[in-house]
Order: C-alpha cells, then structure tokens, then sequence
C-alpha cells in the first residue's frame, strides 16, 4: 500500500494546538546534548551530589556512567527509599481494543499487520474487568490500538465508566487527544494518562511512522500537556528505547517530563521504559543497543533526575529483571497480564502487541514482593 | 579572577551588574557610605524610602555615588496598598524604577507578609516597575511572585538583623532549584562565611547589611563580604568536586543479576 507522506510537523485538521513552547525547548537541548563529552570524573562529581541538574541527568546516561552502575545503583535505591519507602504498586493493562489506523514499522499493531483485531463490546469489557478485580488488583490501565474510528472516544468513555465500577484508579493509554477529550474521559473517570513519544528525533520519528495521525510528531508531544488541561493527575513518559540512539530518546523524555512537573507542579509524573532488544549475536559491539545493563543505566538517571517520579517497569522484561528492580528503582509493576484483546475472562478476542516475558499471576507477583521484604500497593488513589 | 565574574554579569530586569553583593544602607553613619561601597565593590545599594530626607539635611542620597544602582525599599508599608504608594513616591523623586518590595506587618519579627507581597508584585509590576520582592522561602510563593512579574526572589536567610546565618537553608536551596529568576538572600546573613555558602549553593547575589554596619571596621567587613561573595559564586560555576569515597569492589550486590 503506497500512501502519500504528509509533513509530520504540520497538524491535522481537528488537532488541538496549545499555547506552549515545551517542544522547542526539548528539541533545541536535545541537539546540543553530547554525551561523548563526559568523563568519569563527571560521573563521579555527579554522583557526589544531593540535587541533579539538567546536566548531570545527561552525565549519567553517558557511556562514561556504565561502569558505575553499580554506585548508581545504590545511590538511586537509597532515593527510591527515601520516596516510596518499600512500596511497589501493582496494577494490570487491558487491552479493551486492538484496530490501529497508522502505521508504524516496530510494532506489532501497525495497520497493515494481518492480525485479529477486535474491540471489546460493553458485556465483555464488564466481564473482563470483573475477572481482573476477582484478582485483587484495584488499578487498571485501559489500552486500545490507535483507531479513532473503531474505538471512539465515546467508546472509551463508556468502558472507562464501567471500570470505574470496578477500579479506584483507572489509567489510560490511548491515541493523543484534544484537550475537550481528555476532560470528558476524566469525568468519566480516568486519572492518569500514559503517552510515549517513541522517539524524540522528529527525522527517526518521520522515518518510523509513515502515515496515520500518530505521524504527527507535536500533537503527541503535547498530548501530556492537553491531558494535564483537561484536569488529569498524573501522565507518563517515555521513549521506546533502542528505536533512535536511547540515550538521547532517554535524556529527552527526562527533560520533557521536568518542564511538565516545573510548569503543572501539581501533576504526578511517571517513566516508563519500554526497549527494543538487541539481536541476540550481533550485540556486544553496538553501543547504541539497549541490554538490560543499559535499561537498568536509563531507570537509575531518570530516578537520580526526578527521585518523586514513579517508574513502572513492564512484563516485556523477564522476570529476573523485574524482581531486582523492583523497589531498587521501579515503584511500579503489572501482574496477570495479557496483552492481547481482553483474555482475562474469556478466550483471548484479539491478538497482541508483543510477546510478554513474564506471565505470572497477580498472587505470585505479590508473594515475590512479600518474599523481598517488599510491600504490595493496590491503591494510593481517592477519585475526586 | 575579574574575568569569570565579566563573563558572568547577573541580570534582573534586563539590567547588568557585575558585582553580586547587595549592599543595605540603613545602619550605618552616612559619613562610612562611600568608603563601604568602595571597599564592597557593590553596584546596587538598597535604601529605605522612608529615610530619605530630600530637600533637607542629611540625605542618604547624597551620600550614595552616582555610579551605583539605587534599590529603594518600601519598609514600613505593612498592606501591599502602602508598598504601592511608596514605590510611586521613590519614582517621582527620580530614585529609577527598581524597588526592593517589603511588606512586613509584625513590628516584633519583622517576617514579611508572602500573601501581601505577591499582590503588591503584581501591581507593581503592572506599573513597569523592576520589583525583588522580600520574602519567606516558599515554594508556592516563589511561584506566585514569578507569575505576578518580579524580576528576582528575595528570601531570607534568618530573621532580619539576627545575623544568624542561612537557618532557611534547605528551602533556598528549593527557590534555586526551581524558580527561573535570580535567587537572591536577603536577611539573616551575619559573616562572609554564610555569605559565601548561599553563593555555593547557586543564589545569584546576597543582600546584607547588619552583618557590615555591626563590624567594628564596616569597609574592611564589606571588602571581606565583596571576597567571600566572588569565592562562593567561584565554587558554584567550577562545580563542587567529588568527596564520595569511589574505591574500586569486586562485588556488584545490587548490578549482579543483569543479563544479556
């Protein structure tokens, strides 16, 4: 299928343009930001400090920082301590729609994929929620593919409605929307907001997302921006590391999320830290790759930049990886997930986005936390 | 040394000054003025209003050289009503547009009043004036004054006139880290020493007074200020080196488990 590309830096017609100047500032540091410039004797000064600046933030996620990830290590822990105590909250995604109209090369979703799609109707999103909440868990994160014309926003009012029956926070993480949108979903009961830029180089962005609205690169960058608007409480951020050079993507969603938190003091902000693994074989000299080593390098600088900010840390990774960085830097986990289309209740609908690494149940997620001295957090959160 | 402090004016207001020393006049004999300017380096000299005695005798005024950056202060206004007016008043006597705002209305501690302060910002601010509000280091006031128009933030070290040194330290250092405009302290600071470390911490000037007109030798106290001034702001820009203790550990307790 040969479509024409449009410009991605030019919005679309029914795109909501907000008075900001956030983009510009990120992009403009981002260009000057070169990591090749630190030393250890950066990392080691940085380390020293109580407060990060910009950057020493950018210290740390230099090659330079590598062998010392183990002091970073420590130090992040005594933060992540110091701020969430031994805290871990537990919460599952629902995948309530999978039709996606972009197309997008990564990902499993893109629109010419030969996939089964389907969307939840109201009967089987209420028995899926019902199944969840039997689980224990009392945060949910709703999902759908990025298809305004399959699943609505309408539609996704009306299931976040439901799951509000069920659930004291519901998330979402949905295609970007004006700022009317977010304030409608947030009536209807939503909170929390998770949207990732992928990449923050608008030429790699280009590149990837061929067509469909998400190749709009500032409509997304702004969409945290519009949902803080539309009276949310909390959004995310995140780059898809391992698309572009990580360490750039990384520095930027760090920097995004400060001048956030600097300009709506009042939101709470959350990383994510989704990657794209290296090939097995063809990995130890590219430097640009992301392995666990450097997944752990990224979480230890964003909670060395911003200590308050939760990091959630995704069923991609096995679970290894997520059991020791639970509580050392990740305050956040899924458990009892399924990444297809609904599948907690009934047969899965439709097929998923990725391939899961770690499929334990909510129970054994939660011994695990218990077993590390760790404290299993079902809900922080009264709706407003 | 002069030429990191060249390449590193502080501005308020679209203004440029090369010296970070505020120096406050109101303690001392006039007759030490110009020496204590001289001996400070300073290029912005507050001055309260409600001393200035124009036309008559003994007008601080006069003693003040032409040179130097008059900030005049608007003591004794206790509602933000008050402060207005005495701004109005320091700019009809031709004293600039800068005014160090001050709203104070407990006559025992002499702690400024942050609510008053960030209205009388904003109608300052309003009439063009470049206004350095004095404050109590609040976050949600800091923000307050920068959406109001101030062109700096004034906090205090410790209550006025205690030279108790910088008891507010922690939250200074939360304005420093947060709030786009210069930093500056203001109140409380009784030697060089803490002088110096508010300028490690990244404020962008000190304020003093007390500390200087209480010194048995007021200009060598204020050359030794001007020193300790440009020492700390030194040590902020070359970054504060390392003083964790890096030896080398076969073991990796918490990196240990990382694969591929």
């Amino acid at each position: 299928m040969r479509r024409k590309r449009v410009d991605h830096m030019q919005y679309q017609e029914g795109m909501e343009i907000i008075q900001s100047d956030l983009m510009d500032r990120v992009l403009k540091t981002v260009e000057k930001y070169d990591y090749s410039l630190y030393t250890g004797r950066d990392v080691e000064r940085v380390l020293a400090k109580d407060h990060l600046s910009l950057e020493d933030f950018g210290v740390l996620l230099s090659p330079a920082a590598l062998p010392y990830l183990e002091l970073m290590a420590r130090k992040g822990m005594t933060k992540t301590k110091k701020h969430f105590g031994n805290s871990v909250t537990l919460f599952t995604p629902l995948y309530i729609a999978n039709y996606c109209e972009n197309e997008c090369v990564y990902c499993g979703f893109k629109a010419t994929n030969k996939i089964q799609r389907a969307v939840l109707n109201p009967n089987e999103a209420e028995d899926e929620l019902k199944a969840i909440a039997a689980t224990g868990l009392e945060e949910i994160l709703l999902l759908t593919g990025e298809s305004r014309y399959k699943s609505d926003v309408e539609y996704i009012g009306n299931t976040i409605k439901l799951a509000a029956k069920y659930f004291k926070t519901v998330g979402i993480e949905i295609y970007p929307l004006n700022v009317d949108e977010y304030a409608y979903l947030h009536e209807c009961g939503a909170d929390f907001v998770s949207v990732y830029q992928e990449t923050y180089n608008p030429d790699k962005y280009e590149q990837v997302h061929l067509w469909g609205s998400k190749r709009i690169f500032p409509y997304r960058f702004y969409a945290q921006e519009r949902a803080l608007l539309g009276g949310m409480r909390g959004v995310s951020f995140g780059a898809l590391l391992g698309l572009d050079d990580f360490r750039k993507d990384a520095f930027a969603a760090g920097l995004h999320a400060k001048l956030i938190q600097q300009k709506y003091p009042h939101a709470e902000i959350g990383f994510s830290v989704p990657r794209i693994r290296p090939y097995i074989n063809n990995a130890d000299n590219n430097s640009k790759d992301v392995h666990e080593k450097q997944l752990l390098q990224v979480m230890m600088a964003y909670r060395l930049f911003m200590p308050f900010a939760g990091i959630t840390i995704s069923t991609r990774e096995r679970a290894g990886f997520r059991d020791n960085t639970a509580g050392m830097v990740a305050t956040k986990m899924s458990a009892g997930v399924n990444v297809g289309v609904g599948g907690h209740e009934e047969e899965q609908k439709g097929d998923q986005q990725f391939e899961i690494s770690d499929e334990r149940s909510v129970k054994e997620v939660h011994d695990m936390l218990v077993q590390k001295g760790l404290q299993p957090v079902y809900t922080d959160y009264i709706r407003g | 040394m002069k030429e990191t402090l060249i390449k590193d004016p502080l501005t308020i207001g679209g203004h440029e000054f090369q010296s970070r020393f505020i120096l406050g006049s109101g303690k001392f004999s006039l007759d030490f003025m110009k020496a204590v300017i001289e001996h400070g380096e300073a290029e912005i000299v507050t001055l309260a209003l409600r001393r200035a005695n124009t036309g008559g005798e003994e007008n601080i005024v006069d003693y003040i050289p032409k040179n130097i950056t008059l900030l005049p202060n608007t003591s004794g206004a206790r509602t933000a009503e008050e402060a207005v007016r005495i701004a109005r008043l320091s700019r009809e006597l031709g004293c600039g547009d800068f005014i160090k705002l001050e709203v104070i209305s407990d006559s025992k501690y002499l702690l400024p009043d942050n609510q008053e302060t960030v209205r009388a910002t904003e109608m300052l601010a309003k009439e063009n004036f470049i206004v350095m509000p004095y404050m109590y280091p609040d976050l949600y006031t800091a923000r307050a004054l920068v959406n109001a128009g101030a062109a700096a933030v004034m906090p205090l070290g410790a209550p006025i006139g205690s030279n108790k040194g910088l008891c507010t330290k922690e939250f200074i250092q939360i304005l420093v880290d947060e709030i786009d405009l210069p930093i500056i302290v203001d109140a409380g600071i009784g030697r060089p020493s803490q002088a110096c470390e508010a300028m490690e911490m990244g404020a962008a000037a000190v304020m003093c007074n007390t500390a200087v007109a209480t010194a048995n030798d007021v200009s060598m106290m204020a050359s030794a200020f001007k020193q300790a001034i440009v020492a700390g702001r030194e040590a902020y820009l070359a970054g504060l080196g390392r003083v964790l203790d890096f030896k080398a550990e076969a073991s990796s307790p918490l990196t240990g488990f990382l694969e591929d």
